[in-house]
């Protein structure tokens, strides 16, 4: 195995009971690259993602992050490891602010010998969080403001912020954009081309075919629980893509997920 | 389109920049409440022109009715220290209705090791224990107490992050036992006569002071720690705070631990102040803490209120309770009142939170 790739899956594979939600998935994803995972409803993608980031427990297969196998027993053992996930329901809390979000469980403190009393270093959160927000160009302008009173947009930036703030390993957004507004989609996806500048790797979930050929290198579609195609962005187009996800094509070396 | 979103484009982040506190407007509202007591003692009839708070019959040094004003806050404070804790977990998403019954149990237990040998030269007629447990060192009591309330909360606060049932009926089922310990300990009768420093826990205004003291521990506590953030963060969004890798259940087990034991040293200082404890005592207190929180603007839903709001609160709540009394409003018709006052609080807050959310 090369030392240039980020992410590995082989054969994995999650059944739920008789319905087989994934089969044989072989997904490999190297530095810097941007992949997108395209599908129908109900092809995979959801599921894929929720094996890898360790919120289900896959049925069989194998995982590889920088070469190491790993076998996540929660989200949070996947984030410790550098995994970072913004998902479809985004997990913030809506009564605190933006630095009390991007540092939930993970706080800066003083005094640590206090235990659960000790205390919070407000002014190190609020200066990493600024930022991480001009890393990624970000744009909320109260930062003291409650989550409750963000557009949904700004949320959904908060969210991705966390990436940029923690320097994680590998970014994987789950429909980012799906609830936005365009001009917050596009917010979104500056963002997404920051990270790329940045080269950090990133694996997109997404139904916008315009955005998908806007912001990534390769995408890999899913359909009926299998990989199906896996097209770098030049040899392919939006024709060629739509007749991947519906069926009536099937890329050469994924025949039985026909 | 790339050029309008790319960068910050020239916007600087506050870093300072607030929202108009909740607690100011529930300051306010004391204002207009005392300003319409007084109005209430100018314009009816047989209240003769008696002034509510600016009374100076009794010092005319002062500009304040002293002597009131020390009542409503000396009222205030003792189920203003359950309050404080009642508000913690209630930030948490949670709900305590075990804190009245706990105050009656903590203190006939309390007041058990608590005791004096001789009452007026005699023997203690009250006497729970043999000769061991008379003019045990203060420390004592203090700790039993305060361990009873550890041991009770630590029961709620596992109840209801392991297996799960609703703070509702976690904290009412043990609402039924602290009454039935505080009934049994003594097969009902009143523990009596404590030892001199016992009693000078809850002597003069020591309530006020002790309450006070605790409130400004809580509200740094609150604001300042990671504990705080996190009762904040639970309440909030569960889901998001166990993502977050934030241990939920120890967290609401702490909580309601904290909240027990603030109702167990209530009791202490009750059952001083009294210089006696009865298995009654404590009656409707949960429900008063709970409308403290509620009036200082602690959402029910959880993750939003403060310490200062509580305070806030437990003063409007003393200063209605006072300003009926004042104006001669029948006992009867007084519950019935603050009823209604409460719920209206509520019916307030809900309305302003939706007007908020209209506007974003």
């Amino acid at each position: 195995m090369s030392d240039d790739i980020v992410l590995e899956t082989r054969g994995l594979t999650k059944h739920y009971g008789g319905v087989h939600a994934l089969n044989d998935a072989n997904f490999t994803l190297k530095k810097g690259e941007h992949v997108a995972i395209m599908g129908d409803n109900g092809a995979g993608k959801s599921t894929f993602v929720r094996q890898i980031t360790g919120v289900e427990q896959r049925t069989r297969g194998d995982i590889f992050f920088y070469g190491e196998p790993v076998s996540f027993g929660g989200p949070l053992d996947a984030r410790e490891a550098g995994i970072e996930t913004v998902f479809q329901t985004l997990a913030l809390a809506d009564d605190l602010d933006v630095p009390d979000n991007l540092f939930l469980g993970r706080e800066k403190t003083k005094f640590d010998w206090l235990g659960p009393f000790r205390l919070l270093d407000y002014k190190a959160m609020r200066k990493a969080t600024i930022d991480g927000l001009e890393k990624t160009a970000v744009k909320i302008p109260n930062i003291r403001n409650t989550i409750r009173n963000m557009s949904g947009g700004q949320r959904q930036c908060v969210a991705i912020a966390r990436t940029a703030t923690f320097h994680s390993r590998l970014t994987i957004m789950d429909e980012p954009t799906a609830a936005l507004g365009v001009q917050e989609t596009a917010q979104v996806e500056n963002i997404v081309r920051t990270l790329k500048e940045a080269g950090e790797p990133l694996i997109l979930v997404s139904h916008n075919m315009r955005q998908v050929f806007d912001l990534v290198d390769r995408i890999v579609v899913f359909r009926r629980g299998r990989i199906c195609a896996n097209l770098r962005k030049e040899d392919t187009d939006g024709q060629d893509v739509v007749a991947y996800i519906t069926g009536a094509k099937t890329q050469e070396g994924y025949e039985d997920a026909a | 389109m790339a050029d309008a979103t790319q960068g910050t484009g020239g916007l600087t982040f506050d870093a300072r920049k607030r929202a108009w506190p909740n607690e100011l407007n529930i300051f306010f509202a004391l204002i207009l409440i005392i300003f319409a007591f007084e109005a209430a003692g100018q314009l009816l009839p047989y209240m003769k022109g008696q002034s509510f708070l600016f009374d100076t019959r009794d010092r005319f040094d002062s500009i304040f009715n002293e002597a009131r004003l020390r009542i409503i806050i000396l009222q205030v404070a003792i189920i203003g220290i359950i309050a404080l804790g009642v508000t913690q977990v209630i930030i948490s998403g949670g709900i305590d209705l075990s804190s009245g019954p706990l105050v009656g149990a903590t203190a006939m237990i309390v007041m058990s090791f608590a005791q004096t040998e001789l009452v007026n030269g005699g023997p203690n007629p009250k006497a729970v224990f043999g000769d061991w447990a008379f003019d045990l060192p203060l420390i004592i009591p203090l700790i039993v107490g305060l361990s009873f309330g550890a041991f009770i909360g630590a029961i709620n606060g596992s109840l209801i992050a392991y297996t799960r049932i609703p703070p509702f009926i976690a904290t009412l089922g043990m609402f039924l036992i602290c009454r039935g310990i505080a009934q049994a300990w003594t097969r009902g009768q009143p523990v009596s006569f404590p030892t001199e420093s016992y009693s000078l826990i809850g002597k003069g205004m020591m309530p006020v002071y002790l309450f006070i003291a605790l409130a400004i521990l809580f509200h740094f506590i609150l604001k300042y720690t990671v504990y705080g953030k996190h009762t904040y963060a639970i309440g909030s969004n569960e889901d998001a705070a166990r993502m977050s890798g934030i241990n939920v259940k120890r967290h609401k087990v702490l909580v309601y631990m904290i909240a027990s034991m603030l109702a167990a040293f209530a009791a202490i200082v009750l059952s001083s102040k009294n210089l006696t404890a009865q298995s009654g005592m404590g009656i409707f207190y949960e429900l008063y803490a709970i409308a403290m929180a509620v009036i200082g603007g602690v959402s029910l839903t959880g993750g939003r209120g403060s310490i200062i709001g509580t305070v806030l609160g437990a003063m409007v709540f003393g200063v209605i309770q006072s300003g009926f009394t004042y104006i001669k409003l029948d006992a009867f018709y007084q519950l019935m009142a603050m009823g209604g006052i409460i719920i209206g609080a509520v019916v307030l807050d809900k309305v302003r939170q939706e007007r908020a959310a209209m506007r974003s």
